[in-house]
C-alpha cells in the first residue's frame, strides 16, 4: 500500500511539472502583451516593467527562473494588481471557492445518488422519464442561464415576502452559499444521476442481488446493502475529478452572485494575460486536480479491495 | 403542512438579513456595487475608472472639482500661477488619517516616486509640465531634480517647463495625490495592497477592504472639512461585473446605485424605474492606420467613408441605448471654449451624408492605390457593442460602396498589440478625458503621442497642438484646436462615432450625487439620504 501511494505520489508530481511546462509554453504563444495597456508607455517605463517581471530574459531563462520559484512555492506579484503576491490571490480566494465547491459536490452527491437510485427502480416508468429529462436539462443547459435564473428566482422570492429572506448576491453566511451552490453542483448532479442509475441497472442483474432475493431478504434490505453499496463505486471514481473540476469551473457562478473566489482570477488572468496569476493558479488547481485523483484512488483501495491487487 | 409554515416562518424571522435597506436615514450611509475589484490603489499608480472612483473618495490634492466641475480649493487654500511658476498655499489643518498633518513634502515625494522610472507609472506623462519631469522619468536625472520644492512645510512650488494654462486642473488628477514619504517606506511593496497598507487624507478612509468581495469607505475624522460630509459609510458590498446581477440587488433593496446596459435597460423600464443618464466624456470612433502601406493611409478611401457614415443611424439604431450622442468630432461637447463651449464656439465640420460623392472619392482612391481595394481590416474588442458595431461598418461600407471588411475581434490585450504594431486598416477606438481641459483630446493625434497608434501625422496639426499646449491665452489656444478640428475633418484622420452615454439607476432617497466626466465617478462625497 505504500509503495502504491509513493508511485501515484511520483506520477502526480510528474503531472504537475507537465501541466506546469504545457502552461508556461502555451501561455507565451497567446498573442498579445501582458504589459500593454490603455495609455500607451514610453520605451523606458516599459523597459523597467519588462525588468521588474522578468521579461526581458529569455523565453528559457524565464522558465527556469519559474521553475527555481515554484519549488520555493513563490508564485511572483500579480501583472493586474502590482502590490498583490499570488500566492495571497490563491490564500485569500481559494478558501471561498472551497467552500463553495464543497457544498455544491454535496448537492450533487446526494442528489445524484438518490435520483440515480430512484430512476433505475423505476425504470422505464413515470419517475425515470421525468428525471431523466432533468438530467438532460442539467447537462445540457449552461451554467450562466441556471445561475441567473437562480437569482431571479431568488429576487421574486423576496419580493413576495417583502423582504429578503435569502440574499441574491454576495459572501458571508451559509444563505448566501445556497443557491450558487446549487447552480454550481447541478451539471455534475445530472452527469452522477445518470452514471448512478446505469450502474445500479447493471447491479440489479447480478448473481448476488438474485441469491439475496432467493435468501428471502426484503427488498429494502436488498435496495440498500447489496444494491446501493456496490452502484457507488463508479460514482466515488468520479468524484474527485468532479470536486476539483467543480472548485475550478465556478467562474460564472462567482460573477452572478459576487463571490470573491478564486474562478475569478483563474479567467480574468487568462483575459487579462497576466502570467503570473495564469501560472500560479493553473499549477495550483493542477496539484489540487492530481492530488483529488490520487486521494480518490487510495481511497478506492478501502472500499474495493480488489482494486489495490492491479 | 402547517408545520412546515410555521418552522418555515421561524427560519425566516431567525436568518433575517439585518442590513436591509440601500440608504439608511438615520445612520447616514449608502451600499453600493461596483464592477471590479479596484486594481490599485496606490494614486501613483492607478489608472482604471474604478481604482479612481475609490481614491477620489479616500485621497485628496491641491485642489480638487465642485459638482459643477468648477476648481476648488482641496489641501491647497490658494495659488499662485505665472507662465513659468505655480505656488500653492497648503492648509494647516489637513491631517492625514493618523492625525499627522498633510504637508507640502508629501506632495514633492508623491510626485517624485510616480515620476522615477522604477515605478513605471503608466500616469507619469500628467506631470511632464513640471520642469524636468519627463528627464526624470526616462531615467536621464534624479527624481530630486524635479522642478516641484517644498518652500516650507505648507508651500508647493512648481516650475514649469512651458506655460501650462490647464496646470492648477491637472493638480487634481489622483496621481498628483500626496504619499506620505515614512509610511510608504515602511510598507514597500506592499503599499496600498490592503486596506491597513494606506493612509488617507481624503473626506473618506477605507477600513476594511475584503478583495474581490467588498470594501467599506467611512468618514474621516481628520479631514479639515468633515463637518461638510454628510455621508457616515459607503458600503461596497458587492463587486461583480453582472450587469444583470446587479439589477437584480437592485430590485431587490440591496444596492442604491448601477449601472445599465442595453440588455438590463428593458427590464428597469419594465419595473417602472426612473432611469437616468449621464454622458461620460468619452468619445468613440474608427481610428484609421495612416502608416503608408496600409491602404486607409490613402486620403480619398476615407473621405469616402466618411461621406456614407451618418452617426445618428449608429446612436440610434446600432447603439439603441439613451445617452448616447452622436459623434462629429474628437472634441466632445462639454469641453470649454474661451467663454462658452468649445463646440459651440467652434462647430464641428460635418461631411453631407452622399453616396454619389463617397462612390467620387473611391474612384479616385481606386485610381491612387491602383485598381482594386483589397478587403479592410476592422480590428474590434471582444465585447458584445464592439462586435456589434464593427458588423454594421462591414455592412454599411459593403453596401454602400461595395468595399469589403474583415472583422478582426480581439481581446482586450491582444488589440492593443495589433494597434501598436499598425496590424489593421481600422479600429474601433476611444479615448476618455484625463483633465478638464481640451489638451486631454488634443495632442492626441500629434504625431509624437505613443496613443497615436495610427501614426496620423499632419505637421500643420502638430503646429497648432505646440501653441495650444504652449499658449496661455485661451483664445489663442481654442482658435489653434478650432483649426484642428478642420483639419482632422478634412483629413479625415478619424472617423467619429459617438460620444458615450450611460445609463443608470439611483435610490431615489439619495441626494448630491455627483456624476463626473474628469475625476472620481460617481462622486458620492457630498451626497446624503433624506428621510
Amino acid at each position: 500500500m505504500l509503495m502504491y501511494t509513493l508511485k501515484r505520489l511520483l506520477a502526480g508530481v510528474i503531472t504537475v511539472w507537465f501541466i506546469a511546462t504545457a502552461t508556461f509554453i502555451a501561455m507565451h504563444q497567446v498573442p498579445g502583451d501582458p504589459l500593454m495597456n490603455d495609455k500607451a508607455v514610453s520605451a523606458e517605463i516599459r523597459a523597467n516593467l519588462e525588468a521588474k517581471y522578468g521579461l526581458d530574459k529569455p523565453v528559457t531563462t524565464q522558465y527556469f527562473i519559474f521553475l527555481g520559484n515554484m519549488l520555493k512555492g513563490d508564485f511572483g506579484i500579480s501583472f493586474t494588481q502590482q502590490n498583490r503576491k499570488v500566492n495571497d490571490i490563491i490564500r485569500d480566494h481559494f478558501p471561498v471557492s472551497a467552500t463553495l465547491g464543497i457544498l455544491a459536490i454535496f448537492f450533487a452527491a446526494t442528489g445524484g445518488v438518490l435520483f440515480g437510485a430512484l430512476t433505475a427502480v423505476y425504470r422505464n416508468r413515470m419517475p425515470d422519464v421525468a428525471i431523466m429529462f432533468l438530467v438532460i436539462l442539467g447537462i445540457s443547459v449552461p451554467s450562466f442561464v441556471f445561475a441567473a435564473l437562480g437569482q431571479l428566482m431568488l429576487v421574486n422570492i423576496n419580493s413576495l415576502f417583502g423582504y429578503s429572506v435569502i440574499p441574491v448576491a454576495g459572501w458571508g453566511t451559509i444563505w448566501h452559499m445556497l443557491m450558487p451552490s446549487l447552480v454550481l453542483g447541478l451539471t455534475t448532479m445530472a452527469l452522477l444521476t445518470r452514471l448512478m442509475r446505469s450502474s445500479m441497472l447493471e447491479v440489479v442483474n447480478e448473481d448476488y442481488i438474485k441469491t439475496a432475493k432467493a435468501k428471502g431478504l426484503s427488498p429494502t434490505r436488498i435496495f440498500f446493502r447489496h444494491q446501493l453499496r456496490n452502484a457507488i463505486l463508479p460514482v466515488v471514481t468520479v468524484l474527485g475529478p468532479q470536486i476539483a473540476a467543480i472548485t475550478t469551473g465556478g467562474f460564472v457562478v462567482e460573477l452572478v452572485f459576487a463571490i470573491p473566489g478564486l474562478g475569478r482570477y483563474f479567467v480574468q488572468a487568462v483575459q487579462q494575460l497576466d502570467y503570473t496569476v495564469i501560472m500560479g493558479t493553473t499549477v495550483f488547481y493542477g496539484a489540487f486536480l492530481v492530488f483529488m485523483v490520487i486521494v480518490v484512488d487510495i481511497l478506492y483501495g478501502f472500499i474495493d479491495p480488489r482494486v489495490r491487487l492491479s | 403542512m402547517r408545520h412546515i409554515t410555521v418552522f418555515l416562518t421561524c427560519l425566516i424571522i431567525l436568518f433575517q438579513d439585518a442590513s436591509a435597506s440601500p440608504v439608511d436615514f438615520e445612520n447616514q450611509t449608502i451600499t453600493v456595487a461596483i464592477e471590479q475589484e479596484p486594481p490599485q490603489l496606490n494614486s501613483a499608480k492607478a489608472t482604471d475608472q474604478v481604482s479612481g472612483m475609490v481614491l477620489g473618495h479616500l485621497m485628496e490634492g491641491l485642489v480638487r472639482y465642485d459638482r459643477r466641475g468648477r476648481v476648488v480649493p482641496g489641501v491647497a487654500t490658494r495659488w499662485e500661477m505665472t507662465d513659468d511658476k505655480a505656488t500653492f498655499y497648503l492648509r494647516k489643518d489637513a491631517r492625514w488619517s493618523d492625525g499627522k498633518p498633510v504637508t507640502a513634502h508629501d506632495f514633492v515625494f508623491a510626485w517624485r516616486t510616480a515620476l522615477k522610472p522604477i515605478t513605471a507609472s503608466e500616469y507619469a506623462f500628467i506631470f511632464f509640465p513640471i520642469k524636468n519631469a519627463q528627464a526624470i522619468n526616462k531615467g536621464e536625472m534624479p527624481a530630486d531634480q524635479l522642478g516641484a520644492i517644498a518652500l516650507d512645510d505648507y508651500t508647493v512650488e512648481v516650475s514649469l517647463e512651458r506655460p501650462t494654462a490647464y496646470f492648477i486642473k491637472l493638480t487634481a488628477f489622483v496621481t498628483f495625490s500626496p504619499i506620505r514619504e515614512d509610511f510608504f517606506n515602511a510598507k514597500g511593496d506592499e503599499y496600498a495592497a490592503n486596506a491597513d497598507d494606506m493612509l488617507y487624507n481624503g473626506a473618506f478612509i477605507m477600513p476594511e477592504w475584503t478583495h474581490s468581495a467588498s470594501l467599506k469607505m467611512v468618514k474621516n475624522q481628520n479631514y479639515w472639512n468633515k463637518d461638510n460630509i454628510t455621508l457616515n459609510a459607503i458600503n461596497v458590498d458587492y463587486i461583480t461585473a453582472d450587469t444583470r446581477a446587479r439589477l437584480n440587488l437592485y430590485t431587490d433593496g440591496k444596492i442604491a446605485f448601477t449601472r445599465l446596459d442595453g440588455e438590463t435597460y428593458k427590464d428597469a423600464l419594465s419595473q417602472r424605474f426612473r432611469i437616468r443618464r449621464f454622458t461620460t466624456g468619452s468619445v468613440f470612433f474608427i481610428e484609421y492606420n495612416h502608416r503608408p502601406e496600409r491602404v486607409t493611409s490613402n486620403i480619398n478611401l476615407r473621405k469616402a467613408i466618411q461621406h456614407v457614415f451618418d452617426p445618428d443611424e449608429m446612436v440610434n439604431r446600432v447603439l439603441a441605448v439613451p445617452g448616447n450622442l452622436r459623434g462629429e468630432s474628437i472634441f466632445p461637447v462639454w469641453l470649454n471654449g474661451v467663454e462658452d463651449k468649445f463646440r459651440r464656439e467652434y462647430p464641428a465640420p460635418t461631411a453631407r451624408y452622399s453616396v454619389a460623392t463617397a462612390k467620387q472619392y473611391l474612384e479616385r482612391a481606386r485610381e491612387q492605390l491602383g485598381g482594386e481595394i483589397p478587403p479592410l481590416v476592422l480590428l474590434v474588442g471582444d465585447s458584445p457593442t464592439a462586435t456589434k458595431q464593427g458588423e454594421y461598418m462591414q455592412g454599411l461600407l459593403l453596401n454602400k460602396l461595395g468595399l469589403e471588411v474583415k472583422i478582426d475581434v480581439q481581446t482586450f490585450k491582444q488589440r492593443l498589440a495589433k494597434m501598436t504594431s499598425g496590424d489593421f486598416d481600422m479600429v474601433g477606438a476611444g479615448w476618455g478625458p484625463d483633465f478638464d481641459d481640451i489638451m486631454t483630446f488634443g495632442d492626441l493625434f500629434a504625431s509624437w503621442n505613443l496613443n497615436n497608434r495610427g501614426r496620423y501625422k499632419n505637421p500643420a496639426y502638430d503646429r497648432l497642438v505646440r501653441i495650444a499646449m504652449n499658449s496661455t491665452d485661451p483664445k489663442t489656444r481654442m482658435d489653434a484646436m478650432g483649426e484642428g478640428q478642420q483639419i482632422l475633418f478634412d483629413d479625415a484622420a478619424l472617423l467619429p462615432q459617438y460620444e458615450q452615454g450611460i445609463i443608470y439607476l439611483l435610490h431615489p432617497k439619495v441626494k448630491g450625487v455627483v456624476r463626473r466626466v474628469v475625476g472620481a465617478d460617481p462622486d458620492y462625497t457630498h451626497a446624503k439620504v433624506i428621510p
